[in-house]
């Protein structure tokens, strides 16, 4: 009998490889994969931070730091936090608004920030708190999703250890700076990782999005300023209050004009396939490396650089850094930066009904397009793999992967449905049309009403 | 005002509207149906796509939503954009993936938004070619019928539900393209307003569930502009009529009144016009008692000219739901001083209060949409959902009107409605409610008292005299109440437009009184308020300015032999009288001639009935609430279907019958002359001359149409009658044609329209085609005038202020509890109305049914003086102590304030 | 081996939600939630949650319970129920599988493996075993793609897997 695979989310690099001044995220990871205490991190610098701009900062001058330093959300979008947080609605006639953490991670391919809540979760709650002071809040959220029991677990723990400590409740550090966190548990649904919709479900309401304007950062959760950043957004603070926005641009020093580092990760048909703290702005054929290439002798056909919703990418992009504007420029999104490899034996079709049926079934069913206009791709894309397509299929389904497109839906969920269709329908249109049934002649079309 | 470039042309528009809306005032045709002038924008179906260009130098745009953008100074867009009406087109073939293709039996088919839209946008050929998903229905009550394979997810329903009505029982279920719109589970929509759905859903999921066989396309009926008379508020209507029956009331747009929503007692207590036990022929009883026989009219008249000429002295009661000109015909038929207007002392007196408030309470009197501007509301002894309830979906806006303040704040416009609710969460202008029971719009005050009327007449008068110390004292206050009375009055004078809001459902003069010191103090302090004062009946505020005497007075003149006949119109007597005064006042009579639609119990007792022509059928005056008189327009003429019908206006057969008393020769009335004829008579009622267009106008020469120009069928109607079409019958009295040759459309403004229908709208929506922006006036001006308001002058406080409520030990005080579905006389007898109305119940206060060892269900016995009365018990009104809760409509002579005893009848049932 | 995981106690309840009362201490928990939010409606999801530990699964009768114990609207409720992908309203088994289906088990092979769980269980994705054993349900991405194919069974996740594994993985779940 085989061993029982109980999965355990681990860092590829050892200790021996993660350093406090290069790894910031990841340095304080015990080799054993355990859930590092709240000693274990006060001992390795851990809310030195926190003491420090609670002491002597203001939110000012934590903006004005994260500004400096450029740190861009690492949830895929690559907005940039500190202007973000300088957009937020403070004053003293304002009501306090919330800081929450995205942690409803779930892009297909995307593994970086369970490993960061599970093993280290303090972390997070040390960038919260900065988070939470720059933006005048004084309560925080951590939307984790439902399935993640391990961080559920880790998350608590911590929680309860930094108020016990009293870096979490009134009067953090003797600042005068009250904050707390709550930790929310959701329900599943993909669409809760888009932030307005995040906050609807907070709220305990269908996880719709919301227009925006107004932002968040005007009027979010119950009307109140909310911001909402990502796990590892957040988890980046701490270094950059630390050391300063200097440092942090010189973290990736000549690879990108995007400073820090990233969690990146590969995954799909690779020999070790896994994640690592690498400067932002490594090259993607160099991740690949790392991951020891393809498994058993495949050969690469295509690449998502970051999660299910954005455009793949070929062999000959490999030799791109992997930052927000360089991914940007070759057609595709950095999004979370881990990376879905596609071997030269996967036909794309089938895959591509597996990525739409995905954000088929998880459209929340606000906007028509999403909500009709992805299933119908999916039957298209069933048709063609069975080899029962018709004549203007290939056609069809590239009006429909416009018609998804930004601007036309009413959040960036089908959009980002497109843009892997998109690039699949430019890069390997011969396949889908190789799903065209030979025999058949163009059906008497039906007339509505 | 904003100037926008609209496909190179410049407009001046309203720069806080959103682009759809403010195309759409522009009268250009641009497609959705997410967006709803009352509910604001969501941007959820994306149907309103046009091309927004940066500058004039931008060749290229990108699409936005039209509702989600401002109209901001200067913007440039294109309608006509290649790109955007190809994405509009796809729009459509998305929600069409689903929807099946059964327009041919669809009850919406012919006003279906979504057929509107589809033709508008050009999509015709499906390239779908997979199977659609369909769903199971759901029974949701007597009203609508549920079909959600139709539906195409747009969420108008439940915002309409619950974000504009407050109903809970709504909501949108599942994920993805597989939503549903429905209940928890199968069972009546609970929101008095949920026939609106059959409205705002732009196709056809929530219908009208009328009888299964007796459908009729929109473009089939029969319409005329009508006027609810299911209660005071004067809501505008569109009854449709086919094969001599009311087949559904569409609401008709009124942009002071109404505007897109009725109450479901409006929309679906219209049944009673099509009972087949109506009498339709002059009716004759020898004796009482005898069987009838039916007359024709010429020989009906003979007879009751002969009976009413040998009278002694001939009395007339009128009716509070009877036009102003049937009421004033039987006036002068029998003279004023013989004269009752129909009601009950009690209920006279509170009219009487109310029209002088209306005039001398300082306070004018606010339409329904000036009841929305209102930012802090006091309720005295009223409860608006029950007896006018469209007024209380008014005032749930008004309060509501906060989120607007918030947002403007904020710099969030008003229509970005998700937006609007989160930001102000539960954050509402103040609403007072003091009443002896819970009413529906508690959920939504900040306060509210469970009180006796006499309390609550205190409360009020400790409002006054907290905003005014010359208003009278109110002596031996309970000091929870006095603290009460100053949070009131602190709240009323932080606001800009206070609004007080009281009625005659208590039949308490004391609170009448009390809310107009509150008035006359809010005046006094400079506060711009209004006084809105709800009546029970269509035309009660009319028959009032009339003038005459109460029904009491009537019956103590017969009693006492001096008067031997008597002319009943329009008047279900047993329903407000005592039966057994009644009777023998009844026996007493020489001659009783009765003139109505219904075959009520009195009608069975005339020695003359004469079959009167309901709203549908005749023509007519009514006053509403808020003062103004309103025409409603005969919508069929029964004798095409029933050539045996004999069916008159009351107006119609009073003239006729008072030419035959008179021994007069007179010719044909008609309703202009009565309409004169009674302003002449009455200076306050002067202007209803005006109210309405005359029978004499034209539109480009033409009358109006009743019928929209796809009416078919026309000689098939009365096929099973006779082979030949007879002319159609011609209209004396109105400007309309009972026909589809005549004027229809919205391209020539008329105040007066049948049906909405425009080019390419056939839906309801078409309303936005006749109104100078949406959800505004109608192009030709709001029908109707307005016949009262303040008068200035330098009135006294009411100084009367009753002792408190004392509750006694074996006695419990009587309050009679408006009903929506089944209070009110004419719509209780609609079948729809009688399968929504809630089984009647005594309602006591949760800690006195425990007291008395009672349990919810347990059958009780309620013993007054003017009567007896068995029900089962409830607690669910939440009573004050010392009060049993009656439900309005089931035994003529009880009254709030009378006292009972109350003795458990039958066994109880263990909890 | 993992842990065996006790079954939550279960009160009968009809499939149509019959014969529904909220326990007290449930009520109680779901009052707590409420005052973690600045409105009730947040609580909704977790009372949810609270009644799918005890019984299992949502029945009908749970959504007008939950409704009156949080103050909010009965409709408003189900819509939350039947929104959210992991709470259940129909009965499920005593343990529920969750196959990640997302594109990187894609890559490695999840179909396989969910055919060889559905022939080995005799049921497919939405269904539960006869024996009241196990429920198949699909689910987006387990975040576990360093360890694809994965699913979960109950708190537990597991990957990479392969339908070899399959016997001794569900040996673990009686």
């Amino acid at each position: 009998m085989s061993p029982i695979p109980r999965y355990h989310s681990r860092l590829r690099q050892t200790p021996a490889e993660r350093r406090a001044e290069s790894h910031p995220l990841t340095w304080r990871l015990r080799e054993d994969g355990r859930r590092v205490t709240l000693d274990d991190y006060l001992a390795g610098d851990g809310y030195a931070a926190v003491r420090e701009v609670l002491g002597e900062g203001t939110p000012e001058t934590v903006i004005a730091t994260m500004k400096a330093a450029n740190v861009r959300g690492r949830g895929g979008a690559g907005f940039s936090a500190g202007t973000k947080w300088s957009l937020t609605l403070t004053g003293d006639d304002l009501p306090r608004g919330y800081l929450v953490c995205n942690a409803d991670e779930m892009e297909p391919g995307t593994f970086k920030d369970r490993v960061l809540m599970e093993q280290l979760p303090h972390l997070l709650i040390e960038g919260m708190i900065l988070g939470g002071f720059a933006n005048r809040s004084r309560q925080g959220y951590i939307f984790l999703r439902g399935e993640y029991r391990e961080a559920a677990r880790a998350l608590a723990r911590a929680l309860e250890e930094a108020r016990d400590a009293d870096w979490l409740g009134p009067d953090i550090a003797g600042s005068g700076f009250d904050f707390d966190i709550a930790l929310h548990t959701g329900a599943g649904r993909y669409i809760c990782g888009e932030e307005t919709a995040l906050i609807s479900s907070l709220e305990g309401h269908r996880a719709n999005p919301r227009a925006k304007p107004p932002f968040p950062g005007q009027s979010g959760a119950w009307g109140k300023p909310t911001v909402v950043n990502n796990v590892e957004t957040l988890c980046n603070v701490p270094g950059v209050m630390r050391h300063g926005a200097d440092w942090y641009q010189a973290l990736s020093g000549s690879l990108s004009e995007d400073g820090g580092t990233k969690l990146y990760g590969v995954s799909g048909r690779v020999a070790r396939p896994g994640l690592w703290e690498l400067p932002m702005g490594t090259p993607a054929g160099e991740l690949l490396e790392r991951a020891g290439g393809l498994s058993d002798g495949r050969r690469l056909k295509a690449w998502l650089p970051g999660g299910a919703s954005t455009g793949f990418l070929l062999p000959e992009h490999l030799s791109l850094a992997l930052d927000f504007d360089t991914i940007g420029d070759a057609g595709s999104r950095l999004g979370t930066g881990l990376l879905t490899v596609v071997p030269d034996d996967q036909p794309m079709v089938p895959l591509l009904r597996n990525l739409e049926a995905f954000f088929a079934r998880e459209s929340c069913g606000w906007c028509t397009p999403c909500r009709d206009g992805l299933p119908w791709t999916v039957r298209l894309l069933a048709a063609l793999e069975r080899g029962e397509g018709e004549p203007g299929d290939v056609t069809l389904l590239e009006d429909l992967a416009r018609d998804l497109g930004p601007g036309r839906t009413f959040c960036a969920h089908a959009p980002g449905a497109a843009m892997p269709l998109a690039s699949a329908l430019a890069h390997f249109r011969d396949e889908f049309t190789a799903g065209i049934a030979p025999s058949r002649t163009p059906r008497a079309v039906g007339e509505e009403g | 005002m904003a100037t926008i470039h609209v496909d190179g042309i410049a407009y001046r528009v309203d720069g806080d509207d959103n682009l759809l809306a403010a195309c759409l005032s522009l009268g250009l045709d641009l497609p959705y149906f997410c967006w709803h002038p009352a509910l604001g924008s969501v941007g959820a179906c994306r149907q309103c796509a046009v091309k927004q260009y940066r500058d004039a130098d931008d060749d290229r745009g990108s699409l936005v939503m039209a509702c989600m953008t401002p109209a901001a100074d200067g913007t440039r867009l294109s309608i006509d954009d290649a790109e955007a009406r190809a994405f509009r087109r796809g729009v459509i073939e998305w929600l069409m993936l689903n929807h099946p293709h059964d327009c041919p039996v669809c009850e919406e088919g012919g006003h279906c938004h979504l057929q509107d839209m589809t033709v508008m946008t050009g999509h015709a050929r499906r390239r779908y070619r997979f199977t659609k998903r369909t769903h199971r229905n759901q029974d949701l009550g007597p009203f609508l019928g549920h079909e959600m394979n139709r539906c195409i997810t747009c969420y108008r329903c439940v915002r309409f539900y619950r974000d504009h009505a407050g109903g809970e029982d709504l909501g949108a279920f599942g994920a993805g393209d597989n939503i549903y719109f429905g209940r928890h589970r199968d069972g009546p929509l609970e929101s008095p307003f949920a026939g609106n759905l059959s409205e705002v859903c732009p196709t056809g999921v929530f219908t009208d569930r009328p009888p299964g066989d007796h459908y009729t396309r929109k473009w089939d009926l029969q319409f005329a502009p009508s006027i609810c008379h299911q209660c005071a508020v004067g809501c505008n209507i569109s009854p449709g009529e086919r094969y001599g029956e009311l087949r559904r009331v569409e609401n008709r747009y009124h942009g002071e009144i109404n505007r897109f929503f009725l109450c479901d007692r409006g929309r679906y207590g219209y049944g009673y016009v099509n009972r087949d036990d109506r009498p339709r022929l002059p009716e004759w009883r020898e004796s009482p008692g005898a069987a009838a026989v039916t007359l024709e009219v010429d020989a009906a008249l003979d007879r009751a000219g002969d009976r009413l000429r040998s009278a002694r002295r001939v009395i007339g009661i009128g009716s509070p739901r009877a036009s102003l000109e049937s009421n004033h015909r039987l006036r002068e038929l029998v003279g004023g001083e013989h004269f009752s207007l129909g009601v009950t002392a009690a209920e006279q007196a509170c009219l009487a209060t109310m029209e002088r408030l209306q005039r001398e309470g300082g306070l004018a009197t606010p339409s329904l949409r000036e009841v929305e501007a209102h930012d802090a509301v006091l309720v005295l002894g009223e409860a608006p959902l029950a007896s006018a309830a469209r007024l209380g979906l008014a005032l749930r806006q008004a309060v509501l009107g906060r989120r607007e303040a918030l947002a403007a704040e904020r710099g969030i416009p008003a229509w970005n409605a998700e937006a609007v609710k989160t930001l102000a969460q539960d954050r509402r202008h103040p609403l007072f409610i003091a009443y002896p029971a819970a009413t529906g719009l508690d959920g939504l005050a900040e306060a509210s008292w469970r009180l006796a009327p006499d309390d609550i007449a205190r409360l009020g008068a400790a409002v006054a005299q907290a905003l005014d110390p010359a208003a009278p004292e109110v002596a031996s206050l309970d000091p929870a109440l006095a603290a009460a009375a100053r949070r009131i009055a602190a709240a009323l004078l932080a606001a800009e437009r206070p609004l007080v809001v009281s009625g005659d459902a208590l039949g308490s003069t004391a609170v009448l009184e009390a809310a107009g010191n509150v008035a006359r103090a809010l005046a006094r302090r400079a506060r711009p308020g209004g006084l809105s004062l709800i009546r029970a009946e269509a035309n009660s505020t009319g028959v009032a300015m009339l003038g005459g005497r109460p029904l009491e007075w009537a019956l103590g003149e017969i009693e006492a032999g001096r008067a031997d006949a008597l002319v009943v119109l329009e008047n279900d007597l047993h329903a407000r009288l005592p039966g057994e005064r009644l009777e023998r006042a009844l026996e007493a009579l020489a001659t009783l001639v009765v003139l109505d639609h219904q075959r009520t119990a009195v009608w069975s007792r005339a020695g003359l009935g004469l079959p009167a022509a309901s709203f549908a059928e005749g023509d007519g005056t009514l006053v509403s609430l808020e003062g103004r008189a309103q025409r409603f327009f005969q919508v069929f003429e029964p004798g095409v279907l029933r050539p045996e019908s004999r069916i008159r206006e009351s107006w119609r057969w009073l003239h006729a019958l008072q030419g035959t008393v008179q021994r007069r020769r007179v010719g044909e009335t008609r309703l202009d002359d009565e309409t004169r004829h009674c302003a002449r008579q009455h200076p306050a009622l002067s202007a209803i001359v005006e109210a309405a267009d005359h029978a004499d106008h034209r539109v480009q020469g033409l009358r109006q149409a009743r019928e929209p120009h796809r009416y078919s069928g026309r000689t098939a109607l009365r096929a099973h009658l006779a082979v030949s079409e007879p002319r159609p019958p011609q209209d004396p009295d109105s400007p309309f044609a009972f026909s589809m040759e005549g004027y229809a459309g919205a391209g020539r403004p008329q105040q007066e329209n049948a049906f909405a229908w425009a080019p390419g709208w056939n839906s309801p929506q078409a309303w936005n085609k006749f109104t100078d922006e949406v959800g505004g006036h109608l192009r030709a001006g709001d029908p109707g005038r307005r016949l009262l308001g303040p008068v200035p002058g330098d009135y006294a406080y009411a100084r009367a202020v009753p002792e408190g409520f004392v509750r006694r030990d074996a006695e419990w005080q009587l309050v009679v509890l408006p009903r929506l579905f089944g209070g009110e006389e004419t719509s209780r007898r609609a079948p729809m109305i009688a399968a929504r109305a809630a089984a009647p119940t005594l309602q006591l206060g949760g800690d006195e049914a425990a007291r008395l060892g009672l349990a919810e269900g347990d059958r009780l016995t309620l013993l007054t003086p003017a009567g007896r009365l068995t029900l089962p018990l409830s607690c669910s009104a939440g009573l004050a102590p010392g009060l049993v809760g009656v439900p309005a409509g089931l035994v003529p002579g009880l009254a709030t304030g009378q006292w009972g005893r109350l003795e458990p009848a039958g066994e109880r049932r263990r909890p | 081996m993992p842990e065996t995981p006790t079954p939550p106690p279960r009160a009968p309840i009809a499939s149509d939600g019959g014969g529904f009362a909220l326990d007290t201490a449930d009520r109680q928990a779901m009052r707590r939630e409420r005052d973690h939010y600045e409105q009730p409606q947040a609580a909704c999801i977790e009372a949810l949650k609270i009644v799918q530990r005890r019984h299992g699964w949502v029945p009908d009768g749970a959504i007008p319970a939950i409704a009156e114990a949080l103050g909010i609207g009965v409709a408003e409720v189900e819509g939350v129920a039947t929104f959210y992908s992991l709470i259940f309203r129909r009965p499920v088994g005593r343990h529920v599988i969750l196959v990640c289906d997302s594109s990187s088990c894609f890559l490695c092979g999840v179909e396989a493996l969910r055919a060889a769980l559905e022939a080995r269980l005799a049921i497919g994705l939405g269904e539960t075993t006869v024996d009241g054993r196990f429920t198949l349900l699909p689910v987006c991405c387990l975040g576990a793609c360093d360890g694809a194919p994965a699913l979960m069974i109950d708190d537990d996740t597991y990957g990479p897997v392969s339908p070899d594994d399959l016997a001794s993985l569900l040996e673990a779940y009686p």
